[in-house]
């Protein structure tokens, strides 16, 4: 990511969640998935949410994804990105229902969209022991 | 009916609330204890008489003001000995309080159940407003780090509810056509209604110019789509219907309760982000009664954001899915003489942000025919009095029939 990057209340890493927030290290957007069945599953939790088995093992996806429905924040809630910015919940093409929220960057804020195509970009935050990797996304095509 | 809904050996018999305003300054278990007794002295019982207690959502430090006091502070000041108690957040939002102490007096645990609510949010946000308190209980700096739900939302500076009510909105917006225009019917519907209620803290009429002049929160979401943070206490003693003889005045019955959550306890992983945890309350509210949603003409819903009172008209069956923007339309369907009179009291928009149990201290207020210059023509003998957003909801069925 470029030099400006913004202050982020950053999110506290175990060994549950780590692969989701260190992925971007590899340039991988990461979920749990169960190794039986085919499941993602998010938020990460120790069984699988369909065959409560435990045999869950982080795998990347495509990092591509579409917008299920985003907000353009006006209000400034706390030290952080400039408003306004884009909050987005994403839909994944790996799994019905497979989702997160973000932010959609590089985008001019009037042409976020329901429907449109996006992809992952990662946010890299050094504080602390370990960097963090934050999944944002930006319109198919775009360079940041 | 599917079930034997043991609700209705419940009834409540008095309602209760303390000053309420936007900045009181006061000893919030002071403005607590003063909607207690009031509820308390409703019911024409006293203290001794009060066998239970329950609360949303117990003794908290963050958010400021989110929590006025906790059930053992009031037990103790009150000198209450209880066969049944309990307060916390983890439940049908904060009327699944009272719903529990529907249930507690119903299994015979206990016969008057003081239930409470009571907020500081206004003292305790002061001039910086809310985003001073970093609503949904961040912490800004200094290592901080985000744990739970949070870890989800607060990393894209999405701490707010404004945001994540916002893309239900959107969504909606999306799939049904629902313009600004009509949600801006909540929020003009309830500043209506607060100019005759005494105790709102927005009394000024506002028209559908004012609301899109006011400066945007979160899209779709203006200022004027969120509720207004306040001081107040409110209280409802919930009695066993087997113990009427005690009471100064006829109580409201229960008709029936709704508690489910079929879908995902989340703000972003629920399955419809059209509708929310009301959809299933509702849904199973109506199964444990043979009254109908056409029966009812009171309707106070949470309206914390305005887009929550929409997707509750839907999830009650009061209109279709996605019809919410067609049916508020114009106003007149909603108004205090409509057929549905809805948030009569002026909601948290414009009567403050009481945080759930203001809209079923209205319902009960309505149904005893005690609500003045605001009270629905025609004294109405059915309303619902619903709470909750997003992954949260609770929901009653309210009657004055005999």
């Amino acid at each position: 990511m470029s030099d400006d990057v913004p202050f982020r209340i950053l999110p506290r890493i175990s060994d549950r969640n780590r692969h989701f927030w260190t992925g971007g290290a590899e340039g991988e957007l990461r979920f749990l998935r169960c190794q039986d069945d085919g499941t993602y599953v998010h938020p990460p939790t120790p069984r699988c949410p369909k065959c409560q088995g435990k045999n869950l093992a982080a795998e990347a996806v495509s990092g591509r994804g579409t917008v299920h429905t985003f907000s353009i924040n006006v209000q400034q809630w706390m030290p952080g990105p400039e408003p306004p910015y884009v909050v987005a919940i994403v839909d994944l093409p790996e799994q019905e229902g497979l989702r997160l929220t973000t932010n959609i960057v590089n985008c001019p804020l009037d042409d976020v969209r329901i429907g449109m195509p996006v992809q992952v970009v990662f946010e890299r935050h050094d504080e602390g022991d370990e960097s963090v990797y934050l999944p944002l996304f930006e319109p198919v095509g775009e360079v940041s | 009916m599917a079930v034997d809904p043991i609700e209705r050996r419940s009834v409540i018999s008095g309602a209760g609330q303390s000053d309420v305003g936007r900045r009181l300054f006061r000893d919030p278990l002071d403005l607590t204890l003063d909607a207690c007794m009031a509820a308390i002295e409703d019911a024409g019982l006293t203290t001794r008489d009060i066998d239970g207690i329950a609360t949303y959502p117990g003794p908290m430090d963050t958010p400021p003001g989110f929590s006025g006091a906790g059930l053992v502070e009031v037990q103790d000041a009150l000198r209450l000995e209880v066969g049944w108690y309990t307060g916390g957040i983890e439940l049908p939002a904060q009327l699944g309080s009272v719903i529990d102490a529907c249930m507690a007096v119903a299994a015979g645990l206990a016969t008057h159940v003081l239930c409470f609510r009571s907020v500081y949010e206004g003292s305790a946000q002061g001039k910086e407003g809310r985003s001073a308190v970093m609503p949904g209980g961040g912490g800004g700096g200094g290592g901080f780090r985000a744990g739970g739900f949070m870890q989800w939302v607060l990393p894209f500076a999405a701490p707010s509810a404004a945001t994540w009510i916002a893309m239900f909105a959107e969504r909606h917006f999306h799939e049904f056509g629902t313009t600004r225009e009509q949600l801006a019917q909540i929020a003009l519907n309830a500043r209506k209604n607060a100019g005759v209620n005494p105790k709102a803290i927005y009394r000024d009429p506002m028209t559908m110019d004012d609301y899109f002049d006011a400066r945007m929160i979160s899209s779709p979401l203006c200022l004027f789509d969120c509720d207004v943070p306040c001081d107040g206490g409110t209280a409802v003693i919930v009695s066993s219907a087997d113990a009427v003889a005690d009471l100064r005045k006829p109580p409201v019955q229960v008709e029936a309760v709704g508690t489910a959550l079929y879908g995902r306890p989340s703000w972003d992983q629920f399955d419809d982000l059209t509708t929310m945890a009301c959809r299933d309350a509702a849904a199973q509210m109506w199964t444990r009664t043979d009254i109908k949603p056409s029966d009812v003409q009171l309707a106070e819903m949470y309206d914390g954001f305005s887009f929550i009172t929409m997707a509750w008209l839907e999830a009650m069956g009061f209109c279709g899915k996605g019809e919410s923007g067609p049916y508020v339309e114009g106003g007149q369907r909603i108004a205090r003489d409509g057929e549905l009179a809805l948030n009569t009291h002026g909601g948290q928009l414009s009567a403050g942000r009481l945080h759930g149990y203001g809209f079923l201290h209205e319902a009960c207020v309505q149904l005893w025919g005690e609500a003045g210059e605001r009270q629905v023509p025609g004294d109405p003998e059915i309303g619902v009095a619903a709470a909750g957003g997003g992954p949260l909801a609770g929901c009653l069925l309210l009657t004055n029939r005999r």
